[in-house]
């Protein structure tokens, strides 16, 4: 099989509104493939038509080579959903959680006993296991939802934001946890606001906004094409404006600083710091940010 | 649009897996759930059974306080699956996106549904199994008919948890629900032949119960158990269940698949 998930053309429309328009991708096997963009750029919709909880209003989409609309029954035995907005039984115990999970996907009891243990023991809440789930932090619920997601050893994993609200620690276990899933051959979908996140884990990603795909392609290959080698930033003064233009240096203003792309950044630099009379000058490496900020004007984070 | 409601969804075994989530929740807090059925019935039978019968004293040739017990019965019939299948399934649905997270397995939300309506009408079941004892300890209900009320305490319940579902899916808020609470389910407690005979009300009014009103045949065929008192009516009021029941499963299901599925 070439593709994991083809989408070709895919839009869902609710209503009058269009989430998602007319958008293609394709997700090849064994790759962590992301989807990044701000709030309501269509991230969850498109994972819902991929999960197959929602319809689509037209285009193609298919899923292990099969069309979600008729064949939601295959499709979502071999997949594993970690939605982004925690839906945990909070009647249930961490334990329990995983097993009556385990149930709707049809799993014996005996194998599913055996698969909870493992999988409370990578997500390391075999602590708590017997522990009501409404007395986890918020980033061990994420993690047992990573787990709940695995009880059916899913071939491909959707991910709808799996650390949203956590502290850096958990956000760096989790992120351990999707590194080891995917060199177990894994394919891996994932949403995101984080930049870091995303330049971290994915492989492939597209940038989305107001239910479109900007572009597409590695973080590497979309800095190197979008952006260029280096960004030299300077505060944004009247003079320090006044001089870029009279150079006829191109710059963009985020904030209180301005932001001037180059492949060169250390001329640039010294030149700001010369003939500009720029007092914080600053050159670093271009990021996946300078790529959206770039296409959309907007700063990404929330 | 009748025809979208009424289709017959395919639905598999795996609408037990969400019955026995329920079930395993039920078991979980069984110490709350299992004393309201004991005590309801204390509860009624001394009050209206000892307090009003000793003035209403018989109705026919029967006790009021045998009267009155198998509309009780029918009345918890009715109102645990009721209850579970309008708040209860609604927290679940929207306070817990327990189906958001079923739906994303090989269960599908009509089966999710399908689940939750045979849940509502277990729990009828259950909570008749627990009531019936009380009542035989009273001496107020007939051996061994009255053990048909169990088994017909499902098919019952199955239908008001249908009604309920109904409701569930087109009601726009949590709070909205206490309509059909207030403006249904209480007016049937009180005109359905539970309290006093339905003759007593204008020929109109009791067409008019048994031909709307599902609580109405409920008490009718319960009472019949526990009396031992058996009418051909009540194949009427049989049939009269199991149609309405059979519709409104459709419908109840097709309508949640409506609102879930966007
Ligand atoms: N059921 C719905 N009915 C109507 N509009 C919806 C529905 N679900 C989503 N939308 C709209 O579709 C757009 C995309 O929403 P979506 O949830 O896919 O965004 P997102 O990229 O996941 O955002 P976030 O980062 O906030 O999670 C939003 O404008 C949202 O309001
Ligand atoms: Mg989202």
């Amino acid at each position: 099989m070439e593709t994991v998930i083809e989408a070709i053309d895919l839009v869902k429309q609710f209503g009058p509104f269009t989430a998602v328009d007319t958008i293609s991708f394709a997700v090849r096997p064994g790759e962590v493939f992301g989807f990044l963009g701000p709030n309501g750029a269509g991230k969850t919709t498109t994972m819902k038509m991929i999960q197959c909880a929602s319809p689509r209003t037209s285009g193609t989409l298919s899923v292990f080579g099969m069309d979600p609309g008729t064949h939601s029954h295959e499709i979502k035995a071999m997949i594993g959903v970690v939605p982004q907005e925690t839906n945990l039984d909070t009647e249930f115990s961490t334990f329990e959680n995983l097993m009556v999970y385990s149930r709707y996907f049809g799993i014996p009891k005996e194998v599913a006993e055996e698969r909870a243990e493992k999988l409370l023991d990578f997500v390391q809440l075999t602590e708590k296991r017997d522990i009501n789930i409404e007395k986890l932090s918020g980033g061990m619920k994420r993690r047992l939802i990573l787990a709940r997601a695995l009880v059916n050893q899913p071939k491909l994993l959707i991910l709808d934001e799996p650390t949203i609200g956590l502290d850096p620690q958990a956000r760096h276990l989790i992120w351990e946890k999707l590194k080891l899933l995917r060199s177990l051959g894994n394919t891996i979908v994932l949403t995101t606001h984080y930049l870091e996140e995303a330049e971290r884990l994915c492989d492939r990603l597209v940038i989305m906004n107001n239910g479109t795909i900007l572009v597409q392609g590695s973080p590497a290959a979309l800095v190197r094409d979008h952006v260029g080698g280096g960004i030299v930033e300077a505060e944004h003064s009247p003079g320090v404006v006044a001089c870029l233009l009279d150079m006829g240096i191109p710059y963009e203003v985020a904030g209180d600083r301005v932001q001037v792309v180059t492949d060169n950044p250390g001329a640039v630099a010294r030149e700001l710091l010369a003939k500009c009379d720029a007092k914080q000058v600053l050159t670093r490496a271009a990021t996946l940010e300078d790529v959206f900020l770039k296409l959309t004007g907007r700063v990404l984070r929330e | 649009m009748i025809r979208e409601l009424l289709t017959v969804p395919r639905l598999t075994g795996k609408a037990w897996t969400v019955w026995r989530r329920n079930l395993d929740v039920f078991l979980k807090t069984w110490r709350v759930n299992l004393v309201p059925p004991f005590i309801e019935p204390f509860l009624y039978l001394i009050a209206l059974g000892f307090g009003l019968g000793g003035f209403v004293g018989y109705i026919g040739d029967v006790p009021y306080i045998d009267f009155i017990a198998p509309a009780i019965v029918a009345v918890s019939i009715m109102n645990s699956a009721f209850f579970e299948c309008t708040y209860g399934s609604y927290v679940r649905m929207y306070y817990g996106k327990t189906f958001d997270a079923i739906i994303a397995t090989p269960v599908s939300i009509e089966e999710v549904i399908a689940g939750e309506l045979l849940w509502g009408a277990t729990r009828s079941m259950i909570y008749t199994s627990l009531m019936l004892p009380v009542l035989v300890l009273f001496g107020v209900v007939d051996l061994p008919s009255s053990l048909l009320l169990i088994p017909f305490a499902f098919l019952g319940g199955l239908l008001f948890a249908c009604i309920a579902m109904c409701f569930t899916a087109v009601t726009p808020s949590i709070d909205a629900l206490n309509y059909p609470s207030f403006l249904f389910i209480t007016p049937m407690l009180l005109f359905s032949g539970t309290f006093f005979p339905i003759t007593v009300l204008p020929p109109a009014l009791q067409v008019f119960a048994y031909a709307v009103l599902p609580l109405t045949n409920v008490v009718n065929i319960c009472r019949g158990l526990t009396l031992t008192m058996f009418s051909p009516f009540m194949l009427y009021n049989l049939a009269w269940i199991v149609i309405v029941t059979g519709a409104l499963f459709l419908i109840s299901v097709n309508l949640m698949k409506r609102r879930l599925v966007v």
